[in-house]
């Protein structure tokens, strides 16, 4: 699948800004950080700032954007439809929970606010998620690990994120967190790696034989393509540049995304948990999970392409 | 309404006879005229006479080669084949080309319409034909990602999605003769390859074709139900044995009395 930068864009960043919310929702309706109300309302700002710049990047991907409202009418059947409503649930209940947080601190609208934050965040992760399991079409994506790792994703960088903007109010992890984020990195590096276990395996099961229903006539190979120049089939589905770069690019992103974020779990685990530190892994964490997402398309043969070769 | 209709009895869709199709793109080409022009067109073209040409066709004709011989073993032991049929014995000696139109097959199942975010794609429930209304579509083509028949095409110039309406607005034309009244790709064709009828009805000509024929529909397995049928070819003439020598070899005595002697008269 030719990877649009725009979608890649989309998903990395809505993901992190929806794993901010879910985070300060999380932390809103269980235990409140001991923060003044600006700074326990700047995550929220940011986590929705994320988002909606995703779903501009995701916006611009459209051929005709005017009418995008009409995305919110086929919830009943439609999973992109469904995310356009949950995202947009999600930007309702997190205006919501900042202006509980800003006006009554500590009322209970916060907290209700906040679990419903969080309920959609979630959802609209997993929305996304099923937009690319729902294809039937596409092996590489129609599979169990890909709900999973999209979740575990927007959590990880969203917690990235999250520990970032706090480090600026001098907000230092304490060794359980450095211990889970570095635990969920290590996971997140191994869902990973099972994925791409799964697609080298299962990839590409539909041969030109299967497709054109020949098969059974003999082995079969296209002579005469229908046309000699491209068309929106082969420019969209037909993209070949991962094949010859997956080998490199795979073991970047593991470093990227899982690695380097681990050793900065195991720093704040150690009570080095510095803006520096934090930084560091939040750069390392959303350049890998770029190269990750691009790879998820990249990588992902539709099945139209047996027609051509 | 991307939700699926209720099934209907009428199902409107092609029959393509795979034996008979001589890959003219006769149909590929009538097509593009008729819906450039058509409730659904135009069918505009990026950069037409230039270096690279790009724009929508809703019928494209591949051409393949299918080797002699039975097919080789499938590389994953757990991989289906389309038709299950056993027909090892069709598999030709020599090699056949197997010309393949490619277009909308009109699925009963049709994720391309259930996945659309806008009710821009839809399927009629009076007849099955599957549709976009290009005054819903935003282009996010993600109709295109849920086809694995790749019958659906982009217009980067209009910015929708778009698709074969097997002529909708032939095949309910009054002002247009009763036998006009069919898909422009069914009366271009010079083979008469392809057949338009409802495969809803058993007793239609299309549905008896399809059963004397086995008619099949590709990819059975991922369950969208296509509608449309191919005709597979049919066993092609062994070339080997009629170049066999041995067959030229003929024996005066079983001759006829006056064809014996006048070859007898020859032979001297």
């Amino acid at each position: 699948m030719h990877p649009a930068l725009s979608v890649v864009v989309f998903t990395t960043l809505s993901g992190a800004g929806l794993g901010v919310l879910f985070l300060a929702a999380l932390l809103q309706s269980l235990a409140p950080l001991p923060l003044s109300r600006e700074l326990a309302v700047a995550p929220v700002a940011v986590g929705a700032a994320l988002l909606v710049a995703g779903l501009g990047s995701a916006f611009f991907h459209l051929g005709r954007p005017g009418r995008a409202w009409r995305a919110f009418s086929q919830w009943r059947t439609s999973w992109l439809s469904r995310e356009a409503v949950a995202a947009t649930a999600t930007l309702g209940a997190g205006a919501a929970m900042a202006a509980c947080m800003w006006i009554a601190p500590g009322g209970t609208g916060a907290t209700t606010a906040a679990i419903i934050l969080a309920g959609c965040s979630v959802a609209t992760v997993y929305a996304t998620a099923c937009i690319y399991t729902s294809l039937r079409t596409i092996p590489a994506w129609h599979n169990a690990w890909v709900a999973p790792t999209f979740l575990l994703a927007a959590g990880l960088s969203g917690a990235a994120v999250f520990w970032l903007l706090l480090s600026f109010a001098f907000w230092r992890p304490g060794r359980a967190e450095g211990l889970v984020f570095a635990l969920a990195a290590v996971g997140f590096a191994l869902a990973k790696v099972g994925y791409w276990r799964h697609i080298d395996r299962h990839g590409a099961k539909l041969d030109t034989g299967a497709v054109t229903g020949l098969a059974r006539f003999g082995s079969v190979r296209p002579a005469e393509a229908p046309h000699t120049e491209a068309n929106f089939l082969l420019r969209e589905m037909g993209f070949v540049l991962a094949r010859r770069h997956a080998r490199r690019l795979r073991p970047c992103a593991v470093v990227l995304c899982g690695v380097a974020p681990a050793v900065g779990g195991l720093l704040a685990f150690a009570g080095l948990g510095g803006t520096a530190v934090a930084a560091t892994a939040t750069l390392s964490l959303l350049a890998g999970l770029l190269v990750e997402r691009w790879l998820f398309f990249a990588q992902a043969r539709h099945v139209v392409v047996a027609y051509y070769r | 309404m991307t939700a699926l209709p209720l099934p209907s009895p009428r199902k409107l869709g092609l029959v393509i006879d795979l034996d008979t199709c001589v890959g003219c793109h006769a149909c590929a080409v009538a097509c593009k005229e008729w819906n450039e022009q058509g409730a659904f067109g135009p069918l505009p073209d990026q950069d037409p006479y230039g270096a690279e040409p790009l724009g929508v066709w809703f019928n494209r004709v591949h051409t393949y080669e299918v080797a002699a011989g039975n097919p080789l073993p499938p590389p994953t032991p757990a991989r289906a084949i389309a038709p299950a049929a056993s027909a090892a014995a069709a598999a030709p000696a020599q090699g056949m080309t197997v010309h393949f139109p490619r277009s909308c097959l009109h699925c009963e199942d049709a994720a391309c319409v259930t996945v659309c975010p806008t009710g821009a794609s839809y399927k009629r429930a009076s007849d099955g034909i599957v549709l976009v209304d290009e005054d819903k579509c935003i282009g996010c083509k993600l109709c295109a990602w849920a086809c694995p028949y790749g019958a659906r095409e982009y217009s980067e110039v209009r910015g929708v999605m778009q698709k074969c309406t097997l002529c909708v607005d032939r095949i309910y034309n009054e002002s247009l003769d009763p036998a006009d009244r069919q898909p422009a790709c069914v009366l271009a064709c010079p083979t008469r390859a392809r057949h338009f009828g409802d495969l809803g009805d058993p007793g239609s000509e299309v549905s008896r074709l399809v059963a004397a024929r086995e008619g099949y529909a590709p990819l059975p397995e991922l369950g969208y139900r296509p509608v449309n049928r191919y005709l597979p070819p049919r066993p092609r003439r062994d070339g080997a044995a009629a170049a066999d020598p041995a067959a030229e070899r003929f024996d005066a005595s079983r001759l006829p009395p006056l064809l014996r002697w006048a070859d007898r008269l020859l032979s001297r």
